[in-house]
């Protein structure tokens, strides 16, 4: 078996920044393993542009923002495979805690070997060890099923991500008038895309009283072909046996129950679902890892650390994120701090490191990091959450106790879009006699 | 000319076709559909009932307790996935447990094994997920699950193997009777055969009316299902009943036997013989109901919901054997559950009636097995490498939720009768089945689909007829070239 220092499951844009962090940083045995034929994940069928403005300060489309990071990796040579499906990972430490890998008794502490087994074409099934595990796997979108909506199972409903890979990566066209049912950003770009491409899209539908997308796209994809977004309402039947012949939309209440009387009827071939991203933490649970039911990604420490130590989270495995700017930023940060968990192997110098929990008022669903050691934080510590409805004229502030250590005022926060603080090393030090650290939203 | 003609691919035709394919028979499979299992086969609890629901002395009892008996041999010869879990029918409360003795002496009387009535102490150990409720149960060990579509196309398989040919997309339109024998019309030409049997289904009644003047009524009586995903597969381990009702069995929760978690059906008589749509009354009930017997079930885990329909007949017993005015005319009408559990049985029984007529001779070449779908995960590393070695395919995964490789699928296409679309696919080796319910799969799947069958994609069908996937290449969108959208 091939022990690796670190190795990256997912070459979508976290893992890619992740490994060439990782390597930036003194890692020196790296291996990404990637599912797909091509590095870059979910990028190269987002070849609408828009990407990379915050890392690049320009505007690229989806594969030439994965293309630099490629680069990054070939320039570093940094190994990958692709076609490699990860099937299993296991942590000895956990499954045996008598092993001899967790032996910290004479102070040296030996990183727990995980085995990673993979399967691929060429190599069959194989293991691999990793001492430090970077988890970068993505998400999924959420089916229909998930929803329940009500009708028929014919053909033409298609998560929104899957007919994106259809027409861009495999040119064809998923169907001819479309009714789209979330407003997620993909949701949006394929609104735009559909109509790009012939289609007739007749009206995009959210729940919500407002959209999951971000602002941006609802004017770039929709107002700019007028095409009507829907608010507060939802899809209650899908007709059509073999193939979808139309959907039924309904305005809801307040409980998000349809109000009867409301119904419209669009005559369409296809259906497509913007519902929400879950990320894929099948593997994670392998691990024994704890999972945040609000992000169904796994609870993280400053250093983007699972609960099992040397084992790291970053990008939409991790929660979902709105820009791949902000995936490749958190991803360094992992990738940094796999290699300084690597480097770190030895004497016991940090383990009794104060660390402080991080919590939240009513109005944030999550934040992540959910614990910081201050100690091991950068310079910087970037805080990221989401607040569960809209927010006007309000205040971010975070308190130590009674004393507020950040504040910072905000016109407009809205569930779809994801909120960060940046908080000082400094201060997050000063504060380690406190408990925790409350995350606030006040009215102004 | 055939010696016997079925109508109806589900997993009661795949039964008798199997049965009848041990003698020297010219035997057609007529099916409506692209696929075998496409009707009330497809979309039913996957029970292997113990047999103490129908009422004694009836034929439905008869055939549940036999066909149970014969499912165990059946798996093993035709390599279809079923286990024996066990059923427990809850009590809530103690007025109910005359009931519950009076469930119990009728499945003595029918013939049922082991039967034995849990108290709340004995019914916690097995399943610590009951509901506070509950105060008894009726245990039956001999219950069990069974993969339904894995047990109708092990069937069909085995039957084609032998020689039974099957026509799909072939929708039968008439039936008379011509030279001593029978004329069957369908709009892809006319079959004459000495014997029909009629298992279509929640058509039964259509058919049986076209040549009999003792009319019989089939109600479509549907049921509507959530399956939950694996993670949640093991919340209880065996089915769970609810104390019988009017209309059935009630919402039970069960494994699957992939591991799943699945609730349902609910029980409501419809007018559409295709009605085959949720509705939002069916997932509130289920909803409601689920947990009445099973505590904490996890309902955000629901990854799909459908709906079947179950063939009731208005007498509610299975009508099998030839109307007394349609001689060679072999009824297979009302198969409702336990149907599933029964078809070894049925296939059985009906073989046995149209022996009696036509006496053909034991076939001496008959093939007893089949190999089922290999499934990679079942090997050890060493047996899944050289496989993998051999055939590269295999280590190429395709289907991430349920880890389902290129080979599998090419297995499933190649097959006779062959999957020919997504769910044919799904049905045979599960790619599609999980948790994204095909959304990262779909485009791999149809390109197999595409490369195995010689069809372009564009022709790849959901479920054959006008399922089709994709409208086109981008850009044919089929409006008139310059022309306004309408």
């Amino acid at each position: 078996m091939n022990i690796y220092d670190i190795v990256i499951i997912g070459g979508g844009p976290a893992g890619l920044a992740a490994a060439a962090s990782a390597k930036d940083h003194g890692a020196d045995s790296i291996l990404i393993l990637e599912r797909d034929r091509e590095l870059g994940g979910i990028l190269n069928q987002c070849i609408h542009n828009g990407f990379g403005l915050h890392t690049f300060k320009e505007e690229l489309t989806g594969p030439e923002y994965a293309a630099r990071y490629i680069n990054l990796i070939k320039e570093r040579k940094i190994p990958y495979m692709l076609n490699t499906m990860v099937i299993d990972v296991s942590d000895p430490c956990r499954d045996d805690p008598d092993s001899s890998h967790c032996d910290a008794s004479d102070g040296i502490r030996v990183s727990p070997v995980r085995k990673i087994t993979a399967i691929n074409r060429t190599d069959g099934l194989f293991e691999i060890g990793a001492k430090a595990v970077i988890l970068a796997m993505g998400c999924r979108e959420r089916p229909r099923g998930a929803l329940n909506i009500p009708g028929y199972r014919p053909a033409g409903i298609f998560s929104a991500g899957t007919a994106q890979r259809l027409v861009n990566l495999e040119g064809y066209l998923p169907g001819r008038e479309a009714v789209i049912l979330g407003s997620g950003d993909i949701g949006l770009i394929m609104a735009r895309r559909l109509t790009l491409e012939g289609a007739k899209v007749k009206a995009v539908v959210e729940i919500m009283p407002y959209s999951g997308g971000l602002k941006r796209n609802i004017v770039q994809c929709l107002d700019d072909y007028g095409i009507p977004l829907k608010l507060n309402h939802t899809v209650i039947d899908i007709r059509g046996k073999e193939r979808v012949e139309g959907v039924t939309v309904a305005r809801v209440d307040e409980h998000r129950k349809p109000i009867p009387g409301t119904e419209e009827y669009y005559s369409c071939d296809t259906l497509l679902l913007s519902v929400g991203l879950i990320p894929e933490n099948e593997l994670t649970e392998k691990l024994g890892i704890r999972l945040n039911p609000a992000t169904h990604g796994p609870f993280v420490n400053e250093s983007l650390e699972t609960d099992s130590p040397g084992v790291f989270a970053c990008g939409n495995v991790l929660h979902v994120h709105d820009l791949v700017d902000y995936v490749s930023e958190e991803a360094s940060v992992a990738g940094k701090c796999a290699a300084d968990y690597i480097r770190r192997i030895g004497p016991l110098s940090d383990g009794n490191d104060p660390c402080i929990s991080v919590r939240f008022s009513d109005g944030i669903r999550y934040t992540v990091p959910s614990v910081i050691h201050p100690a091991r934080t950068d310079e910087t510590l970037t805080l990221r959450f989401r607040v569960d409805r809209v927010f006007r004229n309000c205040r971010i502030a975070l308190y130590s106790g009674e004393e507020r250590i950040f504040q910072k005022k905000r016109l407009v926060m809205s569930p779809g879009e994801m909120e960060e603080i940046r908080i000082s090393k400094q201060k997050l030090m000063q504060c380690s006699g406190h408990e925790a650290l409350t995350l606030k939203i006040e009215h102004i | 000319m055939y010696d016997v003609i079925i109508i109806g691919a589900g997993v009661s035709g795949a039964a008798i076709a199997r049965e009848l394919s041990r003698y020297e028979l010219n035997i057609c499979v007529l099916e409506r559909d692209e696929d075998v299992c496409c009707g009330t086969s497809k979309a039913n609890s996957g029970i292997v009932h113990a047999g103490y629901d129908a009422a004694s002395g009836t034929l439905m009892a008869s055939l549940n307790v036999r066909g149970n008996e014969l499912m165990e041999q059946l798996a093993q010869d035709l390599d279809f996935p079923f286990r024996r879990t066990g059923s427990l029918v809850i009590c809530r409360s103690p007025e109910d447990m005359p009931r519950l003795e009076e469930l119990k002496a009728r499945g003595i009387r029918n013939g049922v094994k082991d039967l034995s009535i849990l108290n709340r102490k004995e019914l916690t150990e097995m399943e610590p997920n009951i509901s506070d409720d509950a105060v008894a149960a009726l245990y039956a060990p001999s219950a069990g699950i069974v993969c339904p579509f894995g047990l109708n196309i092990a069937l069909a398989e085995n039957a084609a193997a032998n020689g039974v040919e099957f026509c799909f997309d072939t929708e039968v339109t008439g039936i008379t009777r011509a030279d001593g024998g029978w004329l069957v019309v369908s709009k892809q030409g006319n079959f004459r055969t000495k014997i029909v049997v009629n298992a279509a289904g929640v058509y039964a009644d259509r058919f049986h009316n076209m040549v009999s003047k003792n009319k019989i009524h089939i109600t479509p009586r549907k049921g509507e299902y959530c399956l939950l995903d694996r993670s949640a597969g093991a919340h209880v381990r065996h089915t769970i009943f609810t104390l019988p009702g009017k209309l059935g069995k009630g919402i039970l929760v069960t494994p699957t036997i992939h591991g799943n978690l699945l609730i349902g059906p609910t029980a409501s008589d419809i007018g559409d013989r295709e009605g085959t749509d949720t509705t939002c009354a069916g997932m509130e009930q289920i909803m409601k109901n689920a947990n009445l017997n099973v505590k904490n079930i996890p309902m955000n885990k629901v990854i799909t919901s459908f709906a079947g329909l179950r063939a009731h007949e208005d007498g509610h017993e299975f009508i099998i054997g030839e109307p007394e005015d349609a001689k060679g005319f072999i009824d297979c009408a009302g198969i409702e559950s336990p149907g599933l559990t029964a078809c070894p049985a049925i296939g059985e029984m009906a073989a046995g009636i149209i022996c009696g007529r036509l006496h053909p001779a034991q076939k001496t070449d008959f093939i007893a097995e089949r190999k089922g779908f290999l499934n990679p995960q079942t090997l050890t590393s060493e047996e899944r490498n050289r496989l993998i070695r051999r055939y590269p395919a295999y280590g190429n995964i395709i289907c991430r939720c349920e880890m389902i490789s290129e080979g599998e699928i090419i297995d499933a296409i190649r097959r006779s009768p062959g999957a020919r679309s997504l769910d044919g696919v799904k049905r045979r080796v599960r790619a599609g089945m999980g948790r994204c319910q095909s959304g990262f799969c779909m485009p791999g799947v149809m390109k197999i689909l595409s490369r195995e069958l010689g069809i372009p994609r564009t022709e790849i069908t959901k479920s054959g007829g006008n399922s089709r996937i994709i409208s086109g290449l981008n850009k044919e969108t089929g409006y008139p070239a310059g022309g306004d959208r309408p």
